[in-house]
């Protein structure tokens, strides 16, 4: 298990610096230079050459990058031009605000979508199981940003359930709580129905296996072959998915973060864009990255954990 | 228990199972009557496709969403399995009548340890996790798994299939059934296993004190290990009697045919199914008279007609219009 763990890390690592190079690359490649963005346009070339310089803009692109990535592995993500804070400091002050929301989605997605794919599945072709179908197609359909405009409009604006704007007082966690509630159904809405779904699919498959046909020969009660020998296996490509979908759910997040003009790293990344701060776009994008090949890294984890096979045939 | 000395565990008469199917209704098992004794060790042959699967599924209570309701009854230890509820049937199964399957490569789950399997099995016992594993470990032994307590710790794939086929039976065994129903064990075994698995079958089998339904298509394995066999033809039973009598004086052609593609040897087993030529018939649309014909060097004209079981000899059953004539 720890190999397969160093394995998997090992490359995962390998993942983040490839992405972050080609990330660095993109930017670099960008038209304007950022010496004119920072100093304003007014700006003479002796200037510009001097803050090129201090940047080390001036240098080939590979020593840049080298330095860059350098850097990031001490955690020095470089400075915010304008407000000369450290990027690190300004998105690991956003990024909990967004971790908090993508998990909240995820949860609640997997804590209601993997009951009613089983449920579906034991009752096939109940009306219960037709309905989830029918809702699920609608809401997997459906973009987060609009499920985030309607919701904001009927629940904050005309019944006022729930607070519209902002991620509430910190340290009053109830208040916190109210306001994640909207954005994270706007976020995890699709995913209720993705996960009963994938979870219907293969617990279906998983119930024609001949050991399911053992367990109930030696008369183990349903709940147990359901939610222990078959679920166990069954809700592997649905780990999977999430790992990846997490992904998906972050440019949720970014959307869900401007509707509800809440803070996170969607927001600042999109503010950081608008005011072509690179810097600060380029720190977002790299712990968002980060966090991406984590959640993917995690889900093979929990795979191996719950299935033995994957770890023989990789661990060895 | 010792209440019902000289009684059969298992009766099961004129038991009729079909299932639906896009072509109609497949009539799977018709009429089949059996009796299991109280300590013996009953085998049941046939080719693939005549019904044995179906069977012990209708015994256990396990038959596909897509069979009709068995008529006929199932009597375990007098009571009418048909009749009783789901929970009921629960109850019995893996307490009173207990199964090993064909493929130990998938009738184990996965990823579960073999000792979480063979607890979860007692989950009908109040002791402790230390207690159910000491049984385990106990029952390993008994089947003769070497180092039976780091086995526990395994999962299945870790396991030869012998070794799983070892563990399968020691579950099935493990909560003393009156009854055990093995479904082809050892035919996804080579023969030297096969023939290991089944002394100690048998050894099991007369310490426990249960009675064996034991499925095969492999003759020389039922010649072995059984006390009687039936003979299954196309839903139906052709032929069923003592081993002794069955094998020195089949009376069915259908038996005889069997045995002369398979002596019957354990040691020198045929590893393919006995062939004979042509085809099962259409159990959708069952041809007239009896169900052999189309394949019987013997028929006669009388054969349109189906055969009625005949009472041969002591307690041996034929249903062929020819039976007793010298072949
Ligand atoms: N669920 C099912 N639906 C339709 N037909 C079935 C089903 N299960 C078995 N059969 C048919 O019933 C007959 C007996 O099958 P089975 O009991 O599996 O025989 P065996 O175990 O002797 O090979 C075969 O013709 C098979 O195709
Ligand atoms: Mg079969």
């Amino acid at each position: 298990m720890l190999r397969f763990i160093t394995r998997r890390g090992a490359l995962s690592v390998l993942i983040v610096v490839l992405a972050v190079s080609l990330l660095f690359g993109m930017i670099h490649m960008l038209p304007g230079d950022p010496a004119s963005v920072i100093l304003g346009p007014r700006a003479t070339p002796a200037l510009r050459a001097e803050l090129n310089e201090r940047m080390g803009l001036d240098r080939p692109f590979i020593v840049q990058l080298g330095r860059f990535l350098g850097n990031v592995a001490t955690g020095d993500l470089g400075e915010d031009p304008f407000s000369r804070r450290k990027v690190a400091d300004i998105v690991l002050e956003q990024l909990p605000f967004t971790l908090t929301l993508v998990f909240a989605a995820i949860a609640g997605a997997t804590l209601l979508g993997v009951p009613l794919g089983c449920y579906s599945a034991i009752r096939r072709g109940s009306w219960l199981d037709r309905l989830a179908a029918l809702l699920s197609v609608a809401f997997i359909a459906v973009p987060s940003f609009v499920v985030a405009l309607y919701a904001l409009m009927f629940f904050s604006v005309q019944l006022r359930w729930f607070p519209a704007i902002g991620a509430g007082d910190s340290g009053d966690l109830a208040d916190q709580a109210r306001h994640l509630v909207l954005p994270a159904i706007a976020l995890g809405l699709g995913w209720i129905g993705y996960i009963a779904r994938l979870v219907r699919a293969s617990m279906l498959e998983v119930l024609e296996e001949n050991h399911v046909r053992t367990a109930r020969a030696f008369g183990l009660p349903e709940r147990v072959i359901i939610g222990r020998y078959a679920l166990r296996i069954a809700i592997l490509p649905t780990v999977t998915i999430l790992g990846l979908g997490i992904g998906t759910m972050l440019s949720g997040a970014l959307f869900a973060e401007i509707v509800f003009s809440r803070p996170g790293i969607g927001k600042l990344l999109y503010e950081s864009v608008m005011t072509r701060n690179y810097p600060v776009v380029m720190g977002s994008v790299l712990v968002t990255t980060v966090f991406f090949v984590a959640c993917t890294l995690a889900s093979d984890i929990v795979n191996a954990l719950l299935d033995p096979r994957l770890r023989e045939s990789e661990g060895r | 228990m010792s209440d019902l000395p000289d009684t059969n565990v298992l009766e099961v008469d004129n038991l009729s199972v079909s299932y639906s199917t896009e072509g109609g209704e497949l009539k799977a098992l018709r009429d089949v009557s059996l009796d299991v004794p109280r300590g013996d060790i009953v085998g049941i042959v046939g080719e693939s496709g005549c019904g044995k699967s179906t069977l012990i599924s209708a015994i256990i209570g396990l038959l596909a969403p897509n069979a009709r309701p068995a008529s006929g009854a199932i009597r375990f230890r007098g009571e009418d399995l048909l009749g009783v509820n789901d929970d009921k049937m629960r109850a019995l199964r893996g307490d009173e009548i207990a199964m090993v399957f064909q493929d130990p490569m998938t009738s184990l789950n996965p990823v579960l340890t073999i000792g979480r399997q063979m607890r979860d099995i007692q989950y009908r016992l109040p002791d402790s996790k230390a207690e159910k594993n000491a049984r385990s470990i106990r029952m390993l032994q008994r089947v003769g798994i070497p180092d039976p307590e780091s086995r526990l710790h395994d999962h299945p794939h870790q396991l030869s299939g012998g070794m799983k086929q070892r563990v399968a039976i020691a579950m099935a065994l493990m909560m003393k059934p009156a009854l055990l129903i093995a479904d082809e064990p050892t035919t996804a075994l080579d023969a030297t296993l096969e023939v290991q698995i089944i002394h100690q079958l048998k050894r099991l089998q007369e310490d426990i004190g249960c009675s064996i339904l034991f499925i095969s298509h492999h003759l020389g394995v039922i010649a072995e290990l059984c006390d009687r066999v039936a003979v299954m033809y196309a839903g139906e039973v052709v032929e069923s009697g003592t081993v002794r009598e069955i094998f020195h004086a089949p009376e069915h052609p259908y038996t005889r045919m069997l045995l002369a593609c398979d002596p019957g040897a354990i040691s020198e087993r045929t590893r393919v199914l006995p062939i004979i030529r042509g085809f099962l018939p259409d159990l959708v649309d069952l041809p007239r008279g009896c169900v052999f014909r189309d394949r019987c060097d013997s028929a006669i004209e009388a054969c349109s007609d189906k055969p009625p079981l005949q009472v041969r000899g002591a307690d041996r059953l034929v249903a062929c219009h020819r039976a007793g004539e010298t072949p």
